[in-house]
């Protein structure tokens, strides 16, 4: 009986994502101190200890200098971390101690609607994180102007997709603590090895087959092009990728809310 | 059609076969009932009879195993929403939002029914004013004692003006003073002919509350009634407790064929008010501790679901 119903979601899922909106005001400044401050702290750590060891990267026929070549990858992480732990840890508390989700199913508000805004609020949420990074890395010349402005709507993108699987692990972790294990598994390596600290085109052929998978390598791709207007795979394909493991993982995602929601 | 009614008034919620399995365990097994527009009825029960599942089938927050629910004529099924829209549920557990405050609980919840802005906020002012809630409009909810947090519950199950109000245990765990004000609020609400369905394992709230109600155990109905009808067909209008009951006492209940309980340490008997019976006992055999009271909702209970302790 707890099958999907696609034809139960309607725009009412925008009530979940002001109720959302509504708490997340309370702490939006401390909130958007993180990405304000994370990448002036990892171009001067990365600056100060890393440019002298490493010198140029060589990226799309560039050679590049390293933070040069590393600050548009972290645009891409930051909303993959933002995305990917608000339907995460922030929407099983919601759903498992806050019981907000049983208390909104007493209204007319069905499960795949409920679900829906969580994925469509962690998206939105990385949205503004990275237009406030956007906010430090353009006027110190890390992202062009106006071209990296389109980041920002791509974190929308790239967040539907990570607030996807996120949503998805919520559905079948049975405790808060064994989230440990899609990050530990999926999120860490997928953080290391989608061309955000080095190219995918300097490691072996296998690897870099693999590091296709990532949806992270895709939205590293995207961000590079965007914010220096270097890319070594095709923007459209990036894309598409994005959207179909957003499709994929989204239907999975109220697959296995459902199931869990439902009894 | 709206005002056209077809004969007979239609039943609010109408239960046939209704069953619920969760894996081999059946919650509900094979239960129907159906409430009248404008009763208060109650679900009773001891702690896992099913009252919870049942309840949860009525708003459609679990599907159904087998059988069918009707509310407002319709299939809970099928028209979930238009049904949720025009029904209230004061869930067991607290489901407030704890990131609201007070009055952003309810607004919010409004939102979820789409209702005017301007209605909704009118209307939990009022709400606020009904519940004495106004003083703490801006608390957390975190801040909130168990009977405020139960009452903003109560709250902003009303905001859409529901037809239908389900509550399932409204007063579990509040100390008596909070209690009271909720059973005030509900009397409150009943005069004005809403329409309510409680679940609760306090006798005396069913008993005060309730114009018909259904007492469950393992999942099936075992009685149904008024509870003044239920007491005089499963206990008595008059009940007399007996602590450490004579073997001459036990005698002459087994002799004359007297409805009674043999507790060990205390005989109850169940009675005619006023009758033979009772003067017979009080002056043979009620040398010291015999007490004579009214029969209870309580009494059947016990009589129905058995005394022992479960689980």
């Amino acid at each position: 009986m707890s099958r999907v119903h696609l034809t139960d979601i309607s725009l009412r899922f925008r009530h979940i994502w002001f109720r959302n909106l509504i708490t997340y005001h309370r702490i939006w400044k401390v909130n958007f101190l993180v990405p304000l401050l994370e990448p002036a702290f990892y171009i001067l750590a990365f600056g100060l200890g890393f440019s002298g060891l490493v010198g140029r990267v060589s990226y799309a026929g560039m050679q590049l200098e390293y933070t040069r070549f590393m600050a548009p990858a972290l645009v891409a992480t930051a909303c993959m971390w933002n995305s990917f732990f608000e339907t995460t840890y922030t929407s099983f508390v919601r759903m498992y101690y806050q019981k907000t989700f049983d208390g909104i199913l007493a209204t007319p508000v069905s499960v795949e609607e409920i679900i829906i805004a969580e994925i469509v609020w962690a998206a939105s949420k990385a949205m503004a994180a990275v237009a406030v990074m956007l906010a430090v890395l353009i006027p110190i010349g890390y992202a062009n102007f106006p071209g990296a402005l389109l980041c920002i709507p791509l974190a929308f993108m790239g967040g539907l997709a990570f607030a996807s699987i996120g949503m998805f692990f919520t559905g079948i972790v049975p405790t808060i603590d064994m989230f440990n294990l899609p990050i530990f598994l999926f999120i860490t390596p997928m953080f290391l090895f989608s061309g955000t600290f080095f190219p995918v085109s300097g490691i072996p052929d296998w690897a870099g087959i693999c590091s296709l998978a990532f949806p992270l390598y895709h939205m590293v791709e995207l961000t590079r092009f965007l914010c220096i207007g270097a890319i070594e795979s095709q923007p459209a394909f990036n894309l598409a990728y994005l959207l179909l493991f957003t499709m994929i993982f989204g239907y999975l995602a109220l697959g296995a809310m459902k199931r869990r929601l439902i009894k | 059609m709206a005002g056209i009614k077809t004969g007979k008034e239609m039943s609010i919620i109408e239960a046939r076969h209704v069953v619920k399995r969760f894996g081999q365990f059946t919650a509900v097994d094979d239960v129907s009932f159906a409430v009248e527009r404008g009763e208060f009825f109650a679900l009773l029960g001891p702690n896992g009879a099913g009252k919870t599942s049942t309840i949860r089938m009525i708003y459609g927050f679990s599907p159904l195993t087998a059988g069918r629910m009707e509310i407002f004529g319709l299939d809970i099924g099928s028209e979930w929403r238009k049904i949720r829209s025009r029904l209230g549920v004061c869930q067991q557990e607290n489901t407030l939002d704890p990131d609201l405050t007070v009055a952003q609980n309810l607004f919010i919840y409004s939102r979820y029914f789409e209702m005017d802005k301007a209605v909704a906020r009118r209307r939990a002012e009022e709400l606020l004013e009904f519940f004495a809630l106004t003083g703490k409009r801006g608390a957390k909810v975190m801040e909130l004692s168990g009977g405020l947090a139960k009452r903003l519950q109560l709250a902003r199950a009303l905001m859409a003006e529901p037809e239908l109000l389900i509550l399932d245990e409204p007063t579990t765990g509040l100390d008596p003073q909070s209690r009271h004000q909720v059973w005030d609020r509900l009397f409150e609400l009943k005069k004005r002919g809403l329409s309510m369905v409680l679940t609760t394992h306090y006798m005396d709230e069913a008993e005060n509350l309730c114009d018909r109600l259904l007492i469950m155990d393992h999942g099936r109905i075992i009685a149904e009634g008024r509870p003044q009808d239920l007491i005089i067909a499963h206990a008595a209008e008059s009940v007399i407790e007996i602590d450490g009951p004579s073997a001459e006492l036990r005698n002459y209940v087994k002799q004359h064929a007297v409805e009674h309980d043999d507790l060990g340490e205390r005989l109850i008997i169940y009675a005619e008010p006023r009758g033979e019976l009772e003067s017979q006992v009080r002056e043979k055999f009620c040398v010291e501790s015999c007490r004579f009271r009214a029969g209870n909702l309580e009494d059947v209970f016990l009589r129905l679901t058995g005394r022992g302790l479960r689980e």
